[in-house]
């Protein structure tokens, strides 16, 4: 069997993982880079809004205070505040680091960076490119790896001596040597033959969980891949119950379902129409957020040329705020003929402008939808799009409670709280990536002996399973059943009958999933990679199910339709998920959050946290602001 | 609203393969790689396809739809007649690993043969300042989704494999235009396109650009200025220098 040493492992090669090797590699360790796709394909290129740090280009009021704050009402004070205080502290020198490694974002007139409107961020605040700012992202750290390698070269005579990318190679599972990480087994899609890394620290990189999910913004690479790696490592996961559905997702022709369709177009002057032609967002406007948001249209439209003496317009609301409401007016029979609703640019900008802000949206329609978008509005639904879940980490290195097992980007869990802000996933892949990939190598440095795995015969049998087994499920089937299941039990709105029902289907799927068959040889075989991908959507649909089960309240991205308010108690409470080794089992335990530091609360006004807080709590911050 | 399509798609690996005939449903909106995925749900769970985000972002589902390099998430059903065959193969200029899916590593191998982006060392992060207008130019090319669907078109290449190893093909010659039209780059590529990368094989057909999914004009906008800021620089030593000395002093 082919084996590598590695002093560190990256699984994933979208932004956090790419960011993570690079840090790694920086920092003199030999890094691998393990991707299930071609390199440079990762779902980051999807992203297009782009990527929120507080630079103050285009507001100079704008600094890392108000990015904090901000990022802690999109989550509903949920978030792991150290995290968003690392957050917005660093994300400009990310963002500026990308520069000096050749990306090119839009300027303003002054020559910086373009900063863009975003929802529940309080000043333009996304550095982008039009609206592909996820491409530039992953090329740019594509060409860095490249730059590095080319390095390397001049200095050992090897590209690839010190960094080394893996594409098309998926791992199915991480190694151990007694409690501690030590390596990774997984297959080349290409030829179906196996491969060991032994490395002391894996990088988890490896994005969401969308593909349990029918209609989702997501690829197919979106399996829950490092959730379940880490939960069958020993690693535990967090908020797992909080799943971001993007309001504006693509609802015709139905193949296109789910397809995102950037908030740029709302950020840069779009605006959300039911069948009866009203701007319903006024509507929606919940209490948390009643000083901070226009209420007539009038104000709503002054507000995108003076920001100073208006407030925003409502469709800029945070994304669960905004498609629960798109939800409510289809519900209501106000939606449009294929079930969604309006969103219009056409009337609000020149044809023109839209082309140059919004390109790749006009492309998209026009090519899938037949809609031209300078002409006529969009038909625009909720769609599956992130998970705020993940593994729960170290803030400031991204360690899981495994030694030697490391997280970041989407695949983590807590700086997004109940709900992550567009904008600061790209931001946060940066920040986090690049920690993540200096808390491997600290902990690599910190190492006296190196790790032995074990458990790769296991890890073989179990991949080549599904091959062995004659006349058993079509796993296409399966994966059918468990998006099916998950969009309509456990989707946007939630209710304790339809999450047990969830369950009792995914037991059954399971049983099912261990029984799939697949047909063909080793190479490049897709129905044989879908067979193994569905241990981890499932693991991961348990999860998400069982802790929306437990938690009895509404928030951010769950929402219950028999607990629908917020609860104070429940802010408190983080629900942790951990399984048994072989994955039959899972456990879901409340944990207390820990108190915001002083300095950090003290950023809020109390009329605000008194809409989240415990009285116990408020008692607390009263005790910083007197000592301070 | 749903019909049966009559398809005829490229099988097989290690060096062999044939076209297999199926017939399978097609419905409203549909494009080629929803259709290719129901072959692979209901009939051929072993069909191989690259593909990822599915709407035309990420550049992976290349293949050639009725002999034309196209990418499957793109192209819809609607543009063909009912009664018509559709034959799928693979991308011509690559070696088949199986079915749909080619050894692209030439792209990889290409990509990186060429200098990267080299700032003046003076610059530090945050520093940056640069007009729109002068970003454009390379932002163009930087919307390049790498579908190879332009190296797969390119005639200098597509059967001519002996050109392979002195041809960086259309997409990393236009990496060399958007390098060398990028404000703070300081590096000097002309020589290298010209002479290790092959910039003078290409004879301007323009089967790059008509291909592009992304619409970037690749040989107006790349290739063309490409040429003539070689042809500048070999023939002219005080264009040569004055474009030195630009360089220093910004």
């Amino acid at each position: 069997m082919e084996r590598h040493e590695y002093d560190v492992v990256v699984i994933g090669a979208g932004g956090a993982g790419l960011r993570a090797a690079i840090e790694a590699r920086q920092q003199g360790k030999r890094t691998a880079i393990v991707c299930k796709s071609l390199f440079g394909k990762a779902h980051t290129v999807m992203a297009e809004g782009g990527a929120a740090a507080a630079m103050g280009n285009v507001n100079p009021n704008d600094n890392w205070m108000v990015h904090f704050r901000d990022t802690m009402r999109g989550g509903k004070f949920l978030n792991n505040w150290r995290m968003a205080e690392l957050h917005a502290k660093e994300a400009p020198d990310r963002v500026w680091e990308l520069e000096a490694w050749g990306a090119l974002f839009d300027r303003t007139k002054d020559g910086k960076i373009s900063q863009r409107n975003f929802g529940g961020h309080e000043y333009p605040r996304l550095a982008h490119v039009g609206d592909r700012t996820g491409l530039e992202l992953i090329r740019t750290l594509q060409q860095r790896v490249v730059a590095l390698q080319q390095e390397d070269e001049k200095l050992h005579g090897d590209p690839e001596a010190y960094i080394k990318v893996f594409a098309e190679c998926t791992i199915t599972r991480l190694l151990k040597d007694g409690d501690a990480i030590a390596g990774a087994f997984g297959y080349w899609r290409e030829t179906g033959d196996f491969i060991v890394f032994e490395a002391p620290a894996v990088v988890l990189a490896t994005g969401g969980i969308g593909k349990s999910y029918v209609v989702t913004s997501n690829s197919w690479e979106y399996t829950g891949d490092g959730h379940a790696l880490a939960l069958l490592a020993g690693a535990k996961l967090i908020n797992m119950e909080f799943i971001q559905f993007h309001p504006t997702g693509m609802v015709w022709p139905p193949s296109v379902r789910g397809i995102l369709v950037t908030e740029s177009v709302r950020g840069d002057g779009g605006v959300l129409r039911n069948s009866e032609g009203r701007r319903f967002m006024f509507d929606y406007i919940p209490d948390v957020f009643k000083d901070k948001y226009a209420t007539t249209e009038e104000e709503a439209d002054r507000w995108y040329t003076d920001q100073a003496n208006n407030r925003r317009p409502p469709e800029l609301l945070p994304r669960d705020e905004v498609a629960r409401a798109i939800n409510a007016e289809v519900k209501a029979g106000r939606g449009s003929p294929q079930g969604g609703v309006y969103l219009d640019v056409s009337t609000r900008l020149p044809a023109a402008e839209i082309i140059k802000r919004l390109p790749s949206m006009h492309h998209q329609f026009k090519e899938l939808a037949d809609v031209d978008i300078t002409k006529e509005p969009m038909q625009v639904g909720p769609t599956c799009h992130y998970i705020m879940g993940g593994v729960e980490v170290d803030a400031d290195t991204g360690a899981a409670s495994v030694p030697g097992l490391f997280a970041a980007g989407e695949v983590s869990g807590g700086m997004h709280g109940s709900n992550r802000l567009g904008g600061n996933s790209l931001s946060d892949l940066l920040v986090f990536g690049r920690r993540a990939g200096a808390g491997a190598a600290a902990y690599v440095d910190s190492l006296t002996t190196r790790p032995k795995p074990t458990g790769i015969e296991e890890a073989k049998a179990e991949a080549l399973a599904p091959l062995q087994r004659t006349g058993g499920e079509n796993p296409y089937e399966v994966h059918h059943e468990l998006q099916r299941t998950m969009n309509d039990l456990v989707g946007i709105i939630r209710k304790a009958e339809e999450m047990s029902e969830a369950l009792q289907v995914i037991e059954k799927l399971k049983e099912r999933a261990k029984n799939c068959a697949s047909t063909g040889s080793r190479i490049y075989n897709p129905g044989w990679h879908l067979a193994l991908d569905l241990r981890n959507m499932l693991l991961v649909s348990e999860c998400v199910a069982k802790a929306a089960l437990m938690r009895e309240e509404s928030r951010g991205g769950h929402t219950r339709d028999d607990f629908p308010t917020m609860s104070p108690e429940w802010r408190r409470k983080l629900l942790v998920c951990s399984a048994t080794p072989d994955g039959t089992s899972i456990t879901v335990e409340e944990k207390i959050q820990p108190s915001m530091r002083s300095d950090l609360i003290r950023l809020f006004e109390r009329s605000e946290l008194e809409k989240y807080l415990t009285e116990e709590e408020l008692a607390e911050y009263d005790a910083a602001v007197k000592e301070s | 609203m749903g019909y049966k399509a009559k398809f005829r798609v490229w099988r097989g690996e290690g060096g062999e393969g044939r076209l297999e005939d199926f017939t399978v449903e097609v419905n409203e909106g549909e494009v080629v790689l929803d259709v290719i995925h129901r072959l692979q749900a209901t009939q051929a769970p072993d069909l191989a396809v690259r593909w990822n985000c599915k709407a035309g972002k990420c550049g992976s589902c290349s293949m050639e739809i009725n002999g034309k390099p196209r990418l499957g998430c793109m192209t819809r059903m609607s543009t063909f007649d009912e009664d018509e065959t559709i034959t799928v193969t693979p991308l011509r200029t690559f070696p088949v690993i199986k079915d749909l899916v080619t050894d692209v590593s030439f792209n990889y191998r290409k990509a990186r043969e060429i200098p990267s982006f080299t700032p003046p060392a003076d610059v530090k992060p945050g520093e940056y300042r640069m007009q729109q207008v002068d970003v454009e130019r390379s932002q163009e090319f930087r919307k390049c989704i790498e579908c190879f669907l332009c190296q797969n078109v390119c005639h200098v290449i597509r059967d001519h494999e002996e050109n392979k190893p002195n041809f960086a093909g259309p997409r990393y010659l236009m990496r060399i235009a958007e390098l060398d039209m990028h404000p703070y780059d300081v590096a000097d590529r002309k020589e290298l396109a010209q002479e290790v990368h092959g910039l003078g094989y290409c004879n301007i057909t323009k089967c790059c650009t008509e291909v592009c999914p992304e619409h970037i004009k690749i040989t107006d906008n790349a290739l063309i200025p490409m040429k003539e800021r070689v042809v500048d620089k070999k023939y002219d030593p005080l264009v040569w220098l004055g474009s030195k000395i630009f360089k220093r002093q910004r």
